[in-house]
């Protein structure tokens, strides 16, 4: 009986496996950058959605049971996904998709990490030893990533090295010529004084030379109380800002709260790929981001 | 040069700072579970169940207690293998080592091997740390059919199909330590565990796993003491036999839009049931009748957890336990208590806050009566805080 089920099992399996690439990417930016990279070549599995909070995922059984089937796993790293990725890869009892492994990729490691703390403390909140993890919100960060995203799935699947080569090169002259459109859009958004909901937005700031004045959450990861909203409405009294930016996952109690007082825009951003109608692609995300910050600018 | 010293001794300190953060860091994670309960009982917690006064009665404590402080320790130890060690620190002095497993990284094929002392996988709760833990307590069933957690030294086996949907088998060969075996000197396995888990997404909003589990063991004269009698006295009396669990275990969650960090709910429920059989020694200090005995228990929890807002939860429960009816052998039938005629249960609410991850502080009340006509209202307080590297929780 035992033996039997067994063969069953493998046999269905057997019916499963394909040439493909099976990639488990942790976040939806990362799973649009694969597809653009590898086509229909990769069957790709999205473990979160845009309407997640990326820190709060559970080791859930469906995505153990993924990472077993994965060639390669893409995740953004610098500790973004800490609370649940180490299990579900030991849990997975795939050997190469573990940490530092050949199908393991960090895309936080292509980029210049911003806000690495100076001191570790958890006094200070939910703060990132390597830094701050929000890497996807600057477009530009896309080309380093897909660089070295290429180079992986080049080591991972070298029968289709040359698709890679040329995707990867179609992708980084559309991308390039992506970037000058946003950055000429954006250009009325430089210098403007903005407030953040979340500490989710400092490489789009660095982007965009959005100048960021105020935090609503009192420390990184810890709900806004009333009392730390009524001192940063008194903040923006002195420091007056456009808009109040929150990601697509985030409640948007506090953003409502503070836009209605110091009557301002709420802007609700799609953060990544899902996170709304239009942000349906990478490109997507990126034109929908930068329309959205400039309607908060009317 | 002293300067140039201190400072290359700051940096240093400043990179190991980075380090610890990361288990996949170069030196181990160190945790540290603080937690501590504030107890009002109505009974005497040392009273054990109705008809389970051969069963652990791991209770509650009273007043303010510094609960077990709780040390962990993990790294991986080479590109095969990775370690992990929990000792708790027992308030009145004394360390004793809860786990301390080694696991295997690199098998490949969905095989994973761990060797050591380490929790059990049978049903849903038996291999969640205390600090992870719902409530204040364990459910009944655990309490009086594993002494709250059965832990093993021994070998696990699990293998997870490589299948759309999460499919886990697991076997464990164990020297039967803990409760319901009982430690002996001898080659071999003491103890067997066989466990599937199936799980699977609903969507995005919805998850869930099922298990089920079978153990089984020989306990060696098991003593148990103030065992009542059919005289309305208590003996002592030893078992010798063999038992066998069978368990049934279902999780289910949902979160709007998958987010837990706004809220979410928890439903979960287990079922275990127990034969054992073999014989009993009566009144082991005095008359000491020795004779066969067979009894069939078995126990079953449902609870809910909801987050209604980030940060708050709050949580039911209730509790059952069914002592079975004994066959008595008939030189003990006028002394051994055959049917109890009263089936224990408890009903728990619990309301928990957790200012961040790292911290938590819980009110639970609970209407316990597991122990015929002494029924039982308690309160608990009780906080937990977690410091140093903070590890993922298992689903």
């Amino acid at each position: 009986m035992y033996k039997m089920i067994i063969t069953l099992i493998l046999l269905s399996l057997s019916s499963l496996s394909h040439a493909a690439l099976n990639v488990f990417a942790c976040e939806p930016e990362w799973a649009a950058l694969t597809r653009e990279l590898a086509g229909d070549g990769a069957d790709i599995y999205t473990a979160t959605s845009a309407l997640q909070d990326p820190h709060r995922i559970e080791a859930r059984p469906s995505l153990i049971a993924k990472a077993r089937r994965a060639d390669l796993v893409v995740c953004t790293g610098a500790e973004l996904e800490m609370a649940w990725l180490p299990v579900v890869l030991r849990e997975s009892g795939n050997a190469e998709v573990q940490p530092g492994g050949a199908g393991y990729f960090e895309a936080a490691m292509a980029v210049h990490m911003l806000e690495v703390p100076t001191r570790l403390d958890r006094s200070d909140g939910d703060v990132h030893a390597q830094g701050n993890p929000h890497i996807q919100t600057d477009a530009r960060n896309f080309l380093p990533i897909a660089n070295s995203l290429a180079q992986k799935l080049m080591q991972r699947d070298p029968a289709n090295k040359a698709l890679y080569q040329q995707r990867l090169g179609a992708f980084e002259q559309r991308w390039r010529a992506a970037l000058a459109r946003w950055e000429l859009q954006a250009a009325t958004l430089k210098g403007v004084a903005v407030v953040v909901q979340h500490k989710g937005f400092p490489y789009l700031s660095n982007w965009l030379g959005l100048h960021e004045v105020a935090v609503l959450e009192p420390k990184p990861g810890m709900e806004p109380s009333a009392a730390w909203l009524s001192q940063v409405l008194d903040t923006l009294q002195q420091h007056p800002a456009r808009m109040v930016l929150r990601a697509a996952y985030q409640s948007e109690r506090p953003s409502a709260w503070i836009a209605q007082r110091a009557h301002i825009a709420a802007v609700e951003l799609p953060y990544t790929v899902g996170g709304s109608d239009a942000a349906q692609d990478l490109y997507g995300l990126f034109d929908d981001t930068i329309a959205r910050l400039l309607k908060g600018l009317q | 040069m002293f300067r140039t010293i201190s400072l290359c001794g700051a940096m240093l300190l400043c990179q190991s700072g980075y380090a610890a953060s990361n288990e996949s860091a170069f030196n181990p994670a160190f945790s540290l579970i603080l937690s501590g309960t504030y107890g009002s009982l109505q009974q005497d917690p040392a009273t054990h169940a109705t008809g389970f006064a051969m069963n652990p009665n791991p209770g509650h404590e009273q007043g303010f207690n510094l609960g077990e402080s709780e040390m962990g320790i993990s790294a991986n130890i080479d590109p095969q293998f990775r370690g992990a060690a929990t000792l708790a620190l027992d308030p009145a002095g004394g360390v004793s080592v809860e786990n301390a497993y080694v696991q295997t990284t690199s098998l490949g094929d969905g095989l994973r091997l761990k060797f050591g002392r380490f929790f059990s996988g049978l049903g849903y709760l038996n291999e969640q740390h205390a600090h992870a833990w719902d409530f204040v307590d364990q459910p009944l069933v655990y309490a009086s059919l594993w002494e709250n957690q059965l832990g093993e030294d021994g070998v696990q086996l699990k293998w997870l199909a490589p299948t759309e949907m999460f499919i886990e088998l697991g076997v464990e060969a164990g020297k039967g330590r803990g409760f319901p075996g009982t430690e002996r000197v001898k080659n071999g396995s003491g103890a067997g565990v066989l466990f599937v888990h199936v799980g699977d997404d609903i969507g995005i909003e919805q998850s869930w796993r099922a298990g089920f589990s079978l153990h089984r063991t020989r306990a060696v004269e098991r003593g148990s003491d103030d065992v009542p009698n059919l005289n309305g006295n208590s003996v002592s009396t030893a078992f010798t036999g063999n038992s066998r669990t069978a368990g049934l275990d279902l999780v289910w969650k949902y979160a709007p839009n998958g987010n837990i960090q706004e809220r979410y709910l928890k439903l979960q429920g287990e079922y275990f049931r127990r034969s054992e059989n073999g014989e009993l020694s009566y009144d082991t200090t005095g008359a000491n009748i020795t004779d066969s005995y067979a009894v069939t228990q078995s126990g079953w929890y449902v609870q809910g957890v909801y987050q209604f807002m980030p940060r708050w939860r709050t949580a039911l429960r209730y509790d059952s336990l069914d002592p079975g009816i004994a066959s008595v052998g008939a030189a003990n039938a006028a002394n051994i208590i055959a049917d109890y005629a009263f089936k224990p249960n408890r009903t728990t609410f619990m309301l928990d806050y957790s200012p961040s991850e790292f911290s938590r502080i819980r009110l639970q009340l609970a209407h316990d009566n597991s122990r015929q006509g002494l029924p039982d209202n308690q309160l608990f307080l009780q906080y937990l805080m977690s410091l140093g590297a903070h590890g993922a929780h298992s689903y």
